[in-house]
């Protein structure tokens, strides 16, 4: 232990560890945000509420009901299968970068830029995905959400449709609050990632790692790949699921 | 460093090993199965505590499998594991504490 290589790593792994137990503390700070503010108001109940769920601002929405959509496959009642198709994206990307890892052990060029091709692939369709997903959540149901507010002790009837930071017409304003804050700071992980994975497969392609005798670059930026990957399932647990 | 690249400058002529990827595809399907599983609760289980318990419980295994075989944390040295995930903790201590204020929200309004 200690010297050059202390706890057994390179400095460049190390210290990309502990950016990312940083990272780790940032969105954890984040989902635990959303828990806070999700136990703070009621869940919908059928009993109090009405047999069919219907958005209102009364109670914080069921993430099946909002995020029921496909592109292509408008009006049609798909809940949850987008954002699925959206995790398997991200954990197959994740399994390529592995693959462009172990490559990069065996000092096999080829393989290492094939797999960085397909990680990349893999990081931008995720992001046009969550760019859909982000667009069909702005823009709303074709029927919107009819509310009721009180402005000078008239009651007036307004409809809502699709979401911004002010209200939104799925449920309390910090739901979607929460919606753009968390999804948008993972989208600009992968964003990022996939720069970084645009630049590891450049300087793989032209032959620099071969030359350097090593491939730990691609080491560095895997493990901030599967860091994106790891907080994308929290995501989808704590978003999506419950 | 200058060692390095010419220890490799006649690389090409050399035979590449094999790839050995049986270990990754086994991950990989771990975690598919478990997402898949996931899934089949989301629709067929009706909401509440323990299908909560039962997601966190599976995020966790995945959390696991991720860190431990793609990052490779499981097979680095026992003091680099434990630096990385005893500060973790202070995550389950925010949890507990926000959560309990959460819930105490609920209750005022």
């Amino acid at each position: 232990m200690g010297g050059v290589e202390p706890m057994n790593v390179s400095y460049g792994k190390l210290m990309m560890w502990f950016f990312l137990i940083s990272d780790t503390f940032t969105f954890s700070a984040l989902l635990v945000t959303y828990g806070l503010i999700r136990y703070s108001y009621p869940s919908w109940d059928p009993a109090i509420y009405g047999e069919v769920f219907k958005f209102s601002n009364l109670y914080w929405p069921t993430p099946e009901k909002v995020y029921n959509s496909l592109p292509f496959l408008h009006g049609i009642d798909l809940p949850l299968i987008f954002v699925g198709i959206m995790t398997f994206i991200l954990i197959f990307s994740s399994v390529t970068m592995v693959l462009a890892v172990e490559a990069g052990h065996r000092m096999d060029r080829k393989d290492v830029d094939k797999y960085m091709l397909w990680t990349i692939l893999g990081g931008l369709t995720f992001l046009g995905s969550q760019a859909w997903e982000w667009s069909h959540f702005i823009h709303g149901t074709e029927q919107g959400t009819v509310i009721n507010e009180i402005i000078n002790g008239q009651t007036i009837q307004r409809t809502i449709f699709g979401a911004n930071l002010v209200e939104n017409q799925y449920g309390p304003p910090a739901f979607a609050d929460l919606f753009f804050f968390i999804t948008g700071f993972h989208g600009t992980h992968v964003l990022s990632g996939v720069v970084l994975n645009v630049l590891i497969f450049y300087r793989s392609a032209t032959g620099l790692y071969e030359r350097r005798g090593h491939y730990e670059m691609v080491e560095k930026v895997g493990l901030y790949w599967h860091f994106v990957d790891l907080v994308w399932v929290f995501v989808f647990t704590f978003f999506y699921l419950v | 460093m200058a060692d390095n690249t010419h220890n490799h400058e006649g690389h090409g002529g050399t035979e590449i090993p094999k790839a050995s990827t049986a270990i990754i595809w086994r991950t990989f399907i771990i975690l598919s199965v478990i997402t898949a599983f996931e899934f089949t609760l989301a629709f067929f289980m009706k909401a509440g505590g323990l299908r909560t318990s039962i997601f966190v419980g599976m995020t966790l295994v995945k959390a696991f499998y991720i860190v431990g075989e793609f990052m490779h944390l499981k097979h680095e040295v026992k003091s680099l594991i434990w630096a990385i995930t005893i500060p973790v903790l202070f995550i389950v201590w925010l949890l507990i504490a926000l959560m309990t204020e959460g819930g105490s929200i609920f209750e005022l309004r």
